[in-house]
C-alpha cells in the first residue's frame, strides 16, 4: 500500500505571535509538524505496518520545513518530498495544484493529511487536493479502517459521529483523537538522515506559473485588538433592555 | 565532529518525551522515593539509552557527544537522568573488554532494554576513592567465583538485572602493584538476591535509589568474568572519562533549568512596584551563573570531541565535570535565592533540583579528587594523597 502524507510545518502552539510590517515574525520561533498532520503521519505508519508498502511525506513550504519532514522520516516514513521552490508558493488553490502534480507522479492508495493547519486554519488544501485528483475524501477522522479495497472512516461531524465508507484510492484528513503519535526513536532519527528527501521545483512538476497562480490575496495581517473592559448596565430591567438595544444599533452597529 | 542537525533532532526528540513527564511527575516520585519506571520505559522504548552501543549490537552507534546531549536534555527539562544514565554507559566495560560471546549475548538485550545493566559495584564502606584497597573478594572454585564482602552507595541495584562488580581476586600481599589483582565480574542480580546477596536501600536526601550490598558466599559463574583476571582496575578506569563527560552534561542541563527558572521568576515577581529582576542585586548573580554554565559547556564539548576522536581526554573530562558541577550548584543557589520563600516550596521544583544537583559535587567523583588529578597529572605537582 502506497501512502502519501501531506504535511505542513507550523509554529509551535506555545509560541507567541508577533506581527511586524504586516507579516508574522518568524525569528527565533520554534516550528513543529502541524499537530493534525502528526496524526496523519502516525496513521500512515500504522497502515504501512499493517499492510506493508511505503509512506511518502510531502510538504510545500520553505527550506526550514525539511526539519519537519526529517522528523516524519524519523517516526518511520520512507521518503520525503519538499516543494521549496518559491515559485510554488501561493494560496490554498496553489498548494492543492502543486500537491496534485506531486501525487500524480506515483500511484498512491491513500492520501492522508491533517484536518487543518493550526496556523491559518483554512482546512481547504486536502479536500481541494481530492477534487483535483478526482478521488473521494473523508474528512476529520477519529477512526480509520481499511479492509481490502474498502475504507471506513468515522468522522467527527461537529460533535456527532458519522460513519462513511469509500473505496481506494481515497483521501482522508485526521482529527485529534485519531491516534497517539509515536516519538521518533533514536534509531529512527539515525536512519532518517539516510532516507531520500527530494526537492522539487516548478519545472520538475511540469507546471507553469499561470497553472498555479493564487486566486486570493492577503490584504492585511493583524492581531485581534486586546479585549476592552465591558460595561455593566444599571437600573430597571426594562430600561436596561432599551439601553442594550440602542447600544447594539448605535454604538456596536451590529443590528441595523 | 557531531552533526549539528542530528544533535538538534536529538534535543527535540528527548524534549518531546520529557514534556509528558512534568514537574508534578518528578515531585510525586520524590515524595515516595520511587523509581521513574514510566519515564525510563519511554526513554528505553525510543532507544535513547542505547545511544553508545554500536549498530552491530543493536544500538545507535553514536558518540559521547550525542549521548551527553540526551542526558543534558533530561535534566534541562526538570527531570533527573540519574535514574537511568548508567544504562547508557555501564555496558562500556563489556563492549571494550568482554569476549565476543559476552558482547553478542548481552549488548543487543541491553540495547533493546530487555536487560537492564545500570548498577556498578565499586565503593565500599571503608574504601571510597581509594579503590585499590577494596575488601570484597572473589575466590575461584572450579567453574565459579565465591564472593564475600560489602559495597555501599551502589545505585539502582533494585532496578537493574545485571551489575558490574569490582572484586579482589588476588590478595594485596601477593601482588607487585596495588592496582593489580582486581577483577570485574558480571553479576546477575535476578539470581543473586537471596542466594548470597542482600540488598538494603539507603534513604538519601534526594530520590536516587541507592543501596548497600552484602555478599555472603555468593556464587558467580566463572564465565561472567570480564576480560582477564587481575586487570579489572584498568578496565574500570578507562570507562571513567566517558562517565565524567556525561555527568558534566547533566550538570549543564540542571544549570540551564535553574537559570531559566530564575529568569522567569525574576521577570514576573513584582516587589516595590517593579520586577525583582530589574535589581542588579538579583540579576547579576543570575547572569554570572549563566556565564559559568556556558563556560563549562565549552569544556564539556571539548572533552567529548576528544573522546569521540579517540584522543586522550582525561584532563578535559575531569575539568569539564568540575566546572559543570560547580556551575550547576551556583545556578541552583541563585535560583533558590531568586525565588525567596517560594524556592523552598515543593511545587516550584527548585528545592528538589537543588538537592539533586548537590550530589554532583560528591558523586560519581568528589570535586577534591579532580583537583588532585589536575594538580598531579596536568601540572606535575607532587601527589597529595
Amino acid at each position: 500500500m502506497n501512502i502519501l502524507v501531506c504535511l505542513k510545518q507550523t509554529f509551535d502552539t506555545e509560541e507567541r505571535i508577533v506581527v511586524e510590517n504586516g507579516k508574522v515574525k518568524e525569528d527565533g520561533v520554534k516550528f513543529v509538524i502541524n499537530p493534525y498532520d502528526e496524526y496523519a503521519v502516525e496513521e500512515a505508519i500504522r497502515l504501512k505496518e499493517q499492510f506493508g508498502g511505503e509512506v511518502t511525506v510531502v510538504s510545500v513550504g520553505p527550506s526550514r520545513a525539511e526539519e519537519a519532514l526529517r522528523t516524519a522520516l524519523a517516526m518511520g516514513a520512507d521518503e520525503a518530498i519538499l516543494a521549496d521552490d518559491p515559485a510554488l508558493f501561493g494560496d490554498e488553490y496553489t498548494v492543492a495544484k502543486v500537491l496534485a502534480a506531486i501525487a500524480r507522479q506515483k500511484n498512491y492508495d491513500i492520501i492522508i493529511a491533517g484536518n487543518q493547519a493550526v496556523d491559518d486554519g483554512s482546512g481547504q488544501v486536502a479536500v481541494r487536493l481530492a477534487e483535483e485528483l478526482g478521488i473521494p475524501h473523508i474528512s476529520t477522522l477519529t477512526k480509520l479502517v481499511v479492509e481490502g479495497n474498502q475504507v471506513t472512516g468515522h468522522r467527527d461531524a461537529e460533535g456527532d459521529e458519522e460513519i462513511v465508507t469509500a473505496t481506494l484510492p481515497v483521501l482522508v484528513t485526521a482529527q485529534q483523537g485519531l491516534n497517539d503519535p509515536r516519538y521518533p526513536s533514536l534509531i529512527g532519527i539515525r536512519k532518517a538522515s539516510k532516507k531520500p528527501l527530494a526537492h522539487v521545483t516548478l519545472a520538475d512538476l511540469g507546471l507553469s506559473e499561470e497553472d498555479i497562480r493564487p486566486r486570493t490575496e492577503i490584504v492585511d495581517t493583524f492581531l485581534p485588538k486586546p479585549k476592552e473592559a465591558g460595561r455593566i448596565l444599571q437600573g430597571e430591567l426594562q430600561d436596561q433592555v432599551k439601553e442594550l438595544v440602542q447600544a447594539l444599533i448605535q454604538v456596536e452597529k451590529v443590528v441595523g | 565532529m557531531a552533526d549539528p542537525a542530528l544533535v538538534e533532532e536529538l534535543r527535540n526528540g528527548v524534549r518531546k518525551i520529557c514534556s509528558r513527564f512534568p514537574g508534578s511527575y518528578w515531585r510525586d516520585l520524590d515524595a515516595r522515593r520511587a523509581y521513574p519506571e514510566e519515564f525510563v520505559d519511554e526513554l528505553t522504548k525510543a532507544g535513547y539509552l542505547a545511544a553508545l552501543i554500536p549498530e552491530e549490537y543493536g544500538g545507535a552507534g553514536l558518540g559521547v557527544t550525542e549521548a551527553s546531549v540526551i542526558l543534558e536534555e533530561i535534566n534541562r527539562s526538570g527531570g533527573n537522568a540519574g535514574a537511568c544514565h548508567a544504562q547508557m554507559y555501564t555496558m562500556g566495560v563489556i563492549l571494550r573488554h568482554g569476549s565476543e560471546e559476552q558482547k553478542r549475548r548481552y549488548l543487543p538485550e541491553i540495547a533493546a532494554g530487555r536487560l537492564r545493566l545500570q548498577a556498578f559495584g565499586v565503593t565500599e564502606p571503608t574504601t571510597g576513592s581509594d579503590t585499590t584497597q577494596l575488601k570484597t573478594t572473589a575466590v575461584r572454585k572450579g567453574d565459579r567465583y565465591i564472593v564475600n564482602g560489602q559495597k555501599v552507595f551502589i545505585s539502582r541495584t533494585e532496578h537493574s538485572d545485571l551489575m558490574v562488580l569490582l572484586v579482589r581476586t588476588t590478595p594485596l600481599s601477593e601482588v607487585k602493584k596495588r592496582t593489580e589483582g582486581l577483577s570485574v565480574l558480571l553479576v546477575d542480580l535476578r539470581e543473586a538476591v537471596g542466594k548470597g546477596l542482600t540488598i538494603r536501600p539507603i534513604r538519601t536526601m534526594m530520590n536516587h535509589s541507592t543501596t548497600e550490598l552484602f555478599f555472603e558466599d555468593l556464587e558467580v559463574p566463572a564465565e561472567n568474568l570480564i576480560g582477564e583476571e587481575g586487570k579489572g582496575f584498568r578496565y574500570i578506569l578507562d570507562g571513567m572519562n566517558a562517565e565524567r563527560i556525561l555527568i558534566a552534561a547533566e550538570c549543564i542541563g540542571d544549570g540551564r533549568w535553574f537559570i531559566d527558572k530564575a529568569v522567569r521568576y525574576a521577570k514576573e515577581r513584582v516587589v516595590f512596584g517593579r520586577p525583582i529582576g530589574q535589581n542588579q542585586g538579583v540579576q547579576f548573580p543570575i547572569a554570572r551563573a549563566h556565564v559559568q554554565v556556558e563556560a563549562a559547556d565549552l569544556m564539556r564539548f571539548r572533552a567529548a570531541e576528544l573522546y569521540d576522536a579517540g584522543l586522550p581526554c582525561g584532563a578535559e573530562a575531569n575539568m569539564a565535570k568540575l566546572l559543570a558541577a560547580d556551575a550547576s550548584w551556583e545556578a541552583a543557589n541563585v535560583a533558590l535565592q531568586t525565588h525567596g520563600g517560594f524556592g523552598f516550596a515543593e511545587e516550584f521544583d527548585v528545592e528538589r533540583k537543588f538537592r539533586e544537583t548537590r550530589l554532583y559535587q560528591v558523586a560519581p567523583i568528589s570535586t577534591n579528587l579532580i583537583l588532585s588529578y589536575v594538580a598531579e597529572h596536568v601540572l606535575g605537582l607532587p601527589r597529595s594523597y
